[in-house]
């Protein structure tokens, strides 16, 4: 269950077996009242999330939002001004060889003198630690992980050549070479061909049905019900937080989007779709 | 030794090996500099150890080598660290931060110099060119050779930042693609920077006594640069610029004997003339390459025209066959120079010829083979989809439907075609009312 946990101390008295058997396994992300400003200027405000079991969380709102700064900042990776993150229960340093990150994939230079297969093989480092080099175990996984999103022909390749869908296939395996239990991905359908997309949406389905987590970063509203368990809603701070189902409402991505109406009929049509699918 | 007219003393010999030691440590490191778009910290460290060099040398009260390093060295770091606190922290961009710190470390070691060390012999020429020309006065006895005290000094330096590559291969690579995920998976890319820092102000130090400024900064530039445009490997890259590095060293030395010139000067100019064949005739990323690939392309261009029209004036032959002059077999040149004017138009009638796409009957007739026609009929039937397409989902006139689908027939693959025919149904007809050929 994913929840903004202020709403729901009441739940707890209420439901007291329930929560016994949700304090038995600590919770999979703990996000505990953080904040974090770029020379003073605040992108996140007093945020609070915790996913209790693994799922396919979709994280939404409009650009600017902060929605990559909340991943960054779980992952450690942007200083935080107040708060406290926990990943499994531990502090995020203490966890980081089961945490698979995919970034934006402008965030790098495609022009780098890497291989496809090298780009993939960078996923296990993490395991390997400093110093000791990649060996034939680790190219196997690479291999296997790059014929999983249909790259095998392309290990050779520098990674230049590839098309955006192909370069954030790339990505995807290289999270996957993570061997994570929970994974971050940063707008991995932006910009991309419909048989990623397909690639992708495959990906998250089977990550459901091994028991991972997966917090991406996404940016269509259409989308949303089709691939998300769970959905935030992030505008500075968190609007709403909790199953698609109930979260994912006109009312509340008013207020996340601030009434921006070309944005909301994207998000009528997907809200439509979900009530014809019930 | 004489080598191509020119005497070669075993003075110039000591030089050309200190040259080859010095360039290939510079250009080694120089690849990840490159890479991480770090290209003028190299040109600001041997701006900025001059403040570093004079403490050195207040605090030791001589000329000793040591403590000058030693400061010139801590001036390096404090260079690189400077300039990324103000980046980090001042909202200053680095470009502009890299440029305050190291003018202004290297103004305060002016006035350091002229305040306190009037009296010390800073020669400018030994700045900008070091001692290389006369390494070989300077010697200490190894063995039974007499070897060039920098050499003592830069040889164990290559060794270490050779021995420094290769251990942090991995870190390194890992933090000058994506540092994001390097700092994921918890392997501090700021650290991985400072180390590397650290070694980029080690040579620099060491080589500038032997070379000078000059050649450090280019060294550390030019033979990465040269190697980027030659190779989309690492370790080829690595390996290509040591290799223009000690060409530099060794032509540069040679150069300098036959026109009696500073050997550091020669060897940046000959890393340029490297650079300068590089952009022109790199396998890939060459101008000529370039050039090369735009002319077959137009080459393909005029020839799919070619077969497209002889495929349209067969069908025009079945479909009317008295009333049209136009008939297969068609007029070569006439053709060709439709196509593409009198040079190209000629040249890819070869190149089809070549390829079995076309056969000359009698003198003057042109015809399709039936590996030609598979071809014509593919464009063709590109060209009539995108038509029929167009029409369908834009509401052009029909007079506005041709060219812009003349164009791209030549970029239609099969995948794309077969998406488009799928799309609209697989029309019988294009907007015209002509048939679209099935695909072949």
């Amino acid at each position: 269950m994913l929840r903004q946990p202020e709403h729901d101390r009441n739940a707890d008295e209420t439901a007291p077996a329930e929560a016994t058997t949700a304090r038995a396994a600590p919770p999979v992300v703990d996000v505990h009242d953080v904040t974090v400003a770029y020379h003073r200027r605040p992108v996140l405000w007093d945020v609070d999330l915790v996913l209790d079991e693994p799922r396919l969380v979709g994280i939404v709102g409009p650009n600017g939002a902060g929605k990559s700064t909340l991943i960054k900042a779980i992952l450690g990776l942007v200083p935080l001004a107040s708060g406290r993150v926990q990943i499994f229960g531990q502090e995020v340093a203490a966890v980081r060889r089961r945490i698979g990150y995919v970034p934006q994939r402008e965030s790098v230079d495609w022009d780098f003198p890497v291989t496809v297969l090298d780009v993939v093989l960078m996923g296990t480092y993490g395991r390997l630690g400093w110093l000791r080099r990649p060996g034939r175990r680790e190219r196997d996984t690479a291999r296997e992980c790059l014929a999983h999103v249909g790259m095998a022909d392309y290990a050779s390749r520098q990674i230049g050549q590839l098309s955006g869908g192909q370069q954030q296939r790339v990505f995807l395996a290289r999270a996957l070479a993570q061997q994570a239990d929970i994974y971050f991905m940063d707008e991995p359908m932006a910009g991309v061909d419909a048989a990623t997309e397909r690639v992708v949406f495959d990906l998250l389905a089977e990550l459901r049905r091994q028991h991972k987590a997966v917090l991406v970063v996404h940016h269509d509203l259409r989308t949303v019900p089709k691939y998300f368990d769970y959905v935030v809603l992030l505008n500075m701070g968190v609007v709403a937080a909790g199953p698609t189902a109930d979260v994912f409402t006109t009312k509340n991505l008013q207020q996340t989007y601030g009434g921006r109406l070309s944005v909301l009929d994207d998000a009528a049509e997907a809200l439509q779709k979900q009530q014809r699918s019930r | 030794m004489n080598v191509l007219g020119v005497h070669l003393s075993e003075a110039t010999l000591w030089s050309m090996a200190v040259g080859i030691v010095t360039n290939v440590a510079c250009a080694v490191l120089g690849c990840h500099l490159v890479l991480r778009r770090l290209s003028l910290l190299g040109d600001a460290i041997s701006h900025a150890v001059l403040p570093g060099i004079v403490v050195g040398y207040l605090l030791s009260g001589s000329l000793g080598v040591l403590t000058m390093l030693a400061g010139a060295w801590a001036a390096a770091i404090l260079t690189s660290l400077l300039t990324d606190s103000l980046t980090r922290y001042g909202n200053v961009p680095e470009d502009a931060s890299m440029g305050v710190v190291f003018t202004s470390l290297f103004a305060l070691g002016v006035v350091l110099v002229s305040r306190y060390a009037r009296n010390v012999h800073i020669d400018a020429d030994c700045v900008l060119y070091g001692l290389i020309d006369t390494a070989a006065l300077d010697v200490v006895a190894v063995a039974r050779w007499y070897v060039p005290r920098v050499l003592l000094t830069l040889a164990p330096v290559l060794l270490a930042t050779l021995v420094f590559l290769a251990v942090f291969w991995k870190e390194l690579k890992l933090t000058s693609f994506d540092p994001a995920l390097a700092a994921a998976l918890g392997f501090r890319p700021r650290m991985v920077h400072y180390l590397f820092m650290g070694m980029v102000a080690t040579v620099t130090v060491a080589s500038f006594e032997a070379v000078g400024s000059i050649l450090v900064i280019a060294m550390l530039i030019v033979p990465a640069a040269t190697a980027q445009l030659l190779t989309d490997r690492l370790l080829r890259m690595v390996v290509a610029a040591a290799c223009v590095g000690a060409i530099s060293a060794i032509v540069g030395c040679w150069g300098a004997v036959r026109w009696n010139t500073s050997a550091a000067g020669m060897m940046a100019v000959v890393a340029g003339g490297q650079f300068a064949v590089a952009v022109c005739f790199a396998p890939r990323y060459g101008l000529l390459s370039k050039l090369w690939h735009t002319w077959q392309l137009g080459l393909r261009i005029v020839g799919e025209d070619v077969v497209a029209r002889l495929f349209r004036a067969e069908e025009l032959a079945r479909s009317a066959p008295r009333t049209t002059a136009l008939t297969a077999p068609a007029r070569a040149g006439h053709l060709a120079r439709l196509a593409g004017g009198p040079i190209a138009g000629r040249l890819a009638l070869a190149q089809l010829w070549w390829r079995g796409d076309v056969a000359f009957r009698g003198d003057t007739g042109l015809t399709l083979t039936e590996r030609g026609r598979r071809l014509a009929q593919m464009l063709v039937r590109g060209h009539r989809l995108w038509e029929s397409y167009l029409g369908e989902h834009f509401a052009l006139p029909l007079d506005h439907l041709h060219e812009p689908a003349e164009r791209l027939e030549h970029y239609l693959g099969p995948r794309l075609q077969e998406q488009l025919a799928e799309e609209l149904a697989e029309p019988g007809r294009d907007p015209h009312g002509r048939e679209i050929p099935p695909s072949a």
